[in-house]
């Protein structure tokens, strides 16, 4: 199984990402942002968090427009697995990757704390992702909104992979929405951080299933 | 030619950097702010020496990068 990792300037959490897919079994290739072709046979492709381009203009903003995302808008074309995680979500969701807009938090903080988390949506990324878990969130502009009738079909197509657990939600996000799939489910945006709560040694582990989950679609996907 | 492209956010949108200005303000003594929106403002220094031709590049710009159509409005000056 292989996946590609996109590092831009100024993103922090790439190396986390490569060490959690790694760990799921994945040969992991880290792509540079200059470099519009990705790597042949990816199962994944993975936008690191971070701070892509000092968070200029809007976070994530630049980073979707870098020569590697027509790279990955093929891959996602081709129905292959696209995860986002934090700064990679704001990228997916300013690419026209996935819907609705990702704003300053309600309460203006930075916030980084860890959430717990329901499990809401059916896909390759929730697998065998228990309904209820706890992950880190490190953002200061994680405020998910969408127009009332984007919103409705992300409900009624259950497309909300992830709701912050009642009374949890940090930043004001609508719905209590921390993460979105896009419309054929294999791209997957979402703030809090799988990747680093993924090995036991350093804590909490939550975040392991969701690459696992990823190592089974992988594992089944065509080449 | 110059540009100075304004992005604002939409009518409608939630914008709690405005709201805290204003709340701001109201600390400061002026009592009379009924609300306050906070936008951008972009300075664009062009080869272009077309108004028309220019306005038509900038728009594209702001379709294309500046402005996030999906919460902001933008608008064009050319000078």
């Amino acid at each position: 199984m292989k996946a590609a990792v996109v590092v831009f300037p100024g993103a922090n959490c790439d190396r986390d990402l490569a060490v959690a897919l790694r760990a799921a079994g994945f040969d992991v290739a880290m792509h540079w942002w200059k470099d519009a072709g990705l790597p042949q046979g990816l199962d994944v492709v993975g936008l690191p968090g971070g701070f892509s381009f000092g968070d200029y203009l809007r976070c994530g903003a630049i980073a979707a427009r870098a020569p590697a995302m027509d790279g990955v808008r093929a891959h996602a074309a081709r129905g292959g697995l696209v995860l986002g995680i934090c700064n990679g979500f704001q990228a997916l969701i300013e690419a026209g990757l996935l819907p609705g807009a990702l704003m300053r938090n309600a309460g203006l903080r930075f916030v980084c704390r860890t959430v717990g988390l329901e499990t809401a949506g059916r896909s390759p990324f929730t697998h065998g992702v228990p309904p209820t878990l706890r992950l880190p969130v490190a953002h200061h502009d994680g405020c998910f909104v969408a127009d009332d009738e984007t919103l409705a079909r992300l409900k009624g197509e259950g497309r909300v992979a992830f709701r912050y657990a009642p009374g949890e939600n940090p930043n004001g996000s609508m719905d209590d929405i921390a993460g979105v799939l896009s419309e054929n489910r294999r791209v997957l945006g979402l703030m809090p951080h799988p990747e680093r709560a993924a090995d036991p040694a350093l804590g909490p582990a939550d975040g392991a299933a969701l690459f696992a989950a990823l190592a089974g679609a992988g594992a089944g996907a065509p080449a | 030619m110059k540009a100075r492209v304004t992005v604002t956010l939409k009518p409608g949108v939630l914008d709690p950097q405005g709201a805290a200005i204003a709340q701001a303000l109201g600390g400061l003594g002026f009592t009379g702010v009924q609300g306050v929106r906070q936008g951008k403002l972009i300075e664009i220094d062009l080869a272009e020496g077309d108004a028309a031709t220019a306005r038509a590049e900038v728009e594209a710009m702001c379709e294309k990068l500046l402005a996030n159509t999906v919460i902001e409005t933008y608008a064009v000056e050319i000078a």
